[in-house]
């Protein structure tokens, strides 16, 4: 057993005791903390497997953006649903949870899921390798992908942004760009009565 | 839209900010400020009104026959004072307490003070460590007068001389 | 079992390698240390006063003297506080903050590791500094501490977008994410550093790394004038000080890595002119990374002496609506110029 296998069991054990902890955890704060801990578990064994860029990339979006965003909301909603609340869900998360183990046992037992070929050890970087091949050969699919994230953006903007007629809301673009002579009149206090 | 390629022009080049960073920029080789406070102090006006002293007269007898003037005048109900007959007939305190924190230094007691005994000396630089300590009492008073009485004459010359 | 005898060279390497973070990381504390009596001497100096005189000639112990005090000051832990969390989050914040400087070049082949996808790791770790904030703030069970992470999250998201954005502007540039290689394109001299053609991606880049460290003035996080010290209110003793070191640690990292991707690293401004060959100082070294990385470290304190805090919003509408835009526009500007000119890489 040489030291890269030694990493290996050691952080197999930390991410399967944290996918379990993710599960299994009460307080939904110290789930997704888990789940963050799974998460970079995860990235340092594609590490091993020489895959730094996607391993980092899962560490930047992954857990420096999306998880953020997922404790972010957490900590507000943070409160323990209560046993007879959550009785209601129990079988429909025991048929997600078959369903998902029947797919993950479909893509390990097939064939047409193995790597599609050999990865020559010769190209230098991986990095350089994915790009290559990201806007080559799959251009098409990564382009869809692009489109497909943007339409979700606007649409995302387009649901929060209403303007309500009774709301009065700063400009600060316009507020920056006053002048004095907008906002001062000088008089001598006696010709003109205050207004 | 002048005005609006105008403002676009201004935020985008930052010339406000760069124009904040100098103004500190400047600042930061000009002729500094600080008073080296131990070793430095800034004058004191002959008037300053400190910390509380009891004084004597030069034959070493206390100043204060207890006529609990002070007592009467001060504004913040600072002073409390006990007095009895001593031995040799005259009346003298048997307490003088002045308490500190409830002292408002505006000098009514000394300006009271028929025989100049209560007197507030230049000193400012004092504290206490623990409750109670500033209830400065008969013998606190006397001890600060006499550690300082030069110091204390001194300060008053310019007023004494007056005719 | 683990087999010790053929994996001797293994271990002798991992060995070496602790060796090295040693030889890091020491000087980098003494840095930190130092860069905050820089800090208060700038200031005052920039406010007219004279900064810690007392400790030491010119007050030049004084950082000794905190870090004694600090250290010894009882660790205050609130009531009904998420105990582990609680002791975890200081050192959540730490960690990242170092561990950005493993893939630093300092020099030519003067490095801890040489990682092909350098800038992204780095990327990476600066986001990740965050998690030690929110936890922080979630742990303490303090709404200000609570409301400090909250506005921490939402920062350091948005302006990791901008940063992002920024630097892909140096990959197009240099064609590579590995920081060496970033430095070695732009030798040349001072005409070929990166800064002069990404002049609006460096502004964007700067600000966003004093935004994402949580330095004035982008620093609601700490907001003591609305949030008491913000995340860090039930902090004291050593948890605050690593939180303190966490900050300074990752506002050196920032100014380093400024140096290196827009101003050329240890690379000379004199190379490739005549009369400065062979010149001792003025060749290629770490010294010119020294530099440069001070002045950005200055500029830190520069920023905070100058500018008043900003209102939440108003750091969001920046944010979102002046940087990401700026950013995007100029990767299209420079996309073309690139294809015109034909320099793509």
């Amino acid at each position: 057993m040489g030291f890269q296998a030694l990493l290996f069991y050691a952080l197999a054990a930390v991410l399967l005791t944290a996918a379990v902890a993710t599960v299994t955890l009460r307080c939904m704060v110290r789930a997704a903390l888990c789940l963050i801990l799974a998460f970079f578990t995860a990235a340092m064994l594609w590490m091993l497997l020489h895959a730094e860029f996607l391993s980092i990339l899962l560490v930047l979006v992954y857990i420096g953006a999306v998880l953020v965003l997922f404790l972010f909301v957490v900590m507000m909603v943070e409160r323990e649903t209560p046993a007879e609340q959550r009785a209601p869900f129990r079988l429909s998360a025991a048929l997600v949870a078959l369903l998902m183990i029947a797919e993950l046992l479909a893509v390990l037992g097939s064939e047409d899921f193995g790597p599609a070929q050999e990865v020559p050890s010769t190209i230098g970087s991986n990095t350089q390798a994915l790009g290559a091949v990201l806007y080559t050969e799959y251009a098409l699919a990564f382009e869809a992908a692009a489109v497909a994230l943007l339409i979700a953006i606007v649409g995302a903007i387009a649901l929060t942004l209403r303007e309500r007629g009774e709301q009065h809301r700063q400009k600060p673009s316009e507020q920056t760009q006053a002048s004095k002579q907008e906002r001062l009149r000088l008089t001598d206090g006696r010709t003109e009565p205050p207004c | 839209m002048i005005r609006d390629l105008r403002y676009l022009f201004r935020s985008l080049s930052l010339l406000d900010l760069m124009r904040g960073l100098l103004v500190t920029g400047r600042r930061l080789t000009s002729r500094k400020l600080t008073l080296r406070y131990p070793n430095e102090t800034t004058p004191k006006s002959p008037r300053f009104r400190g910390l509380h002293a009891l004084r004597r007269y030069p034959d070493g007898e206390e100043r204060c026959i207890a006529c609990k003037l002070c007592e009467a005048v001060c504004p913040a109900l600072a002073i409390t004072i006990e007095s009895e007959e001593r031995s040799d007939g005259t009346r003298r305190t048997t307490r003088y307490d002045i308490d500190l924190f409830k002292c408002v230094y505006c000098g009514f007691c000394e300006e009271a003070c028929p025989v100049d005994a209560v007197v507030e000396t230049d000193i400012h630089e004092f504290h206490f460590e623990r409750a109670g300590d500033q209830i400065m009492t008969k013998e606190d008073l006397l001890r600060i007068g006499d550690r300082y009485e030069k110091r204390i004459a001194e300060h008053r010359a310019p007023d004494v001389a007056d005719p | 079992m683990f087999d010790w005898t053929t994996d001797a060279a293994v271990w002798l390497r991992v060995a070496e390698i602790l060796l090295h973070s040693i030889f890091i990381l020491v000087p980098l504390l003494v840095v930190v240390a130092y860069y905050t009596y820089a800090e208060r001497k700038v200031i005052g100096y920039i406010q007219m006063r004279l900064g810690p005189n007392r400790v030491g000639p010119r007050g030049l112990f004084q950082p000794i003297a905190d870090a004694l005090k600090l250290i010894t000051k009882e660790v205050v832990q609130p009531q009904q506080a998420n105990r582990g969390l609680f002791y975890i989050a200081p050192l959540a914040a730490l960690v990242p903050a170092l561990g950005g400087w493993a893939v630093i070049p300092f020099d030519e082949g003067v490095w801890l590791a040489d990682v092909d996808a350098g800038l992204l790791y780095v990327l990476a770790l600066t986001s990740l500094g965050a998690y030690g904030i929110i936890i922080a703030g979630w742990a303490s069970n303090s709404r200000y501490a609570l409301l400090g992470a909250m506005r921490q999250a939402a920062q350091v998201v948005s302006y990791e977008i901008a940063m992002g954005f920024a630097l892909v502007g140096v990959l197009m540039l240099a064609g590579s994410l590995n920081l060496s290689a970033i430095v070695l394109a732009q030798s040349g001299g001072v005409l070929s550093w990166f800064f002069l053609p990404l002049l609006p991606l460096f502004v964007v880049y700067l600000v966003s790394g004093v935004a994402e460290t949580n330095r004035a003035p982008f620093d609601v996080v700490e907001g003591e004038s609305e949030l008491v010290a913000g995340f860090h209110v039930e902090y004291s003793g050593a948890g605050f000080t690593l939180f303190f070191l966490a900050e300074y640690s990752a506002m050196t990292l920032v100014a380093a890595l400024t140096a290196i991707l827009f101003f050329g690293g240890w690379l000379s401004p004199f190379e490739g002119w005549a009369w400065a060959e062979g010149l001792p100082v003025l060749d290629s070294g770490i010294h010119w990374w020294v530099l440069k990385t001070a002045f950005f470290m200055y500029c830190f304190l520069w920023f905070r002496a100058t500018f008043p805090r900003y209102r939440y919003d108003q750091i969001m509408r920046l944010g979102w609506k002046a940087f990401i835009p700026v950013t995007l526009i100029w990767i299209f500007v420079l996309g073309v110029a690139q294809h015109l000119i034909g320099v793509v890489r």
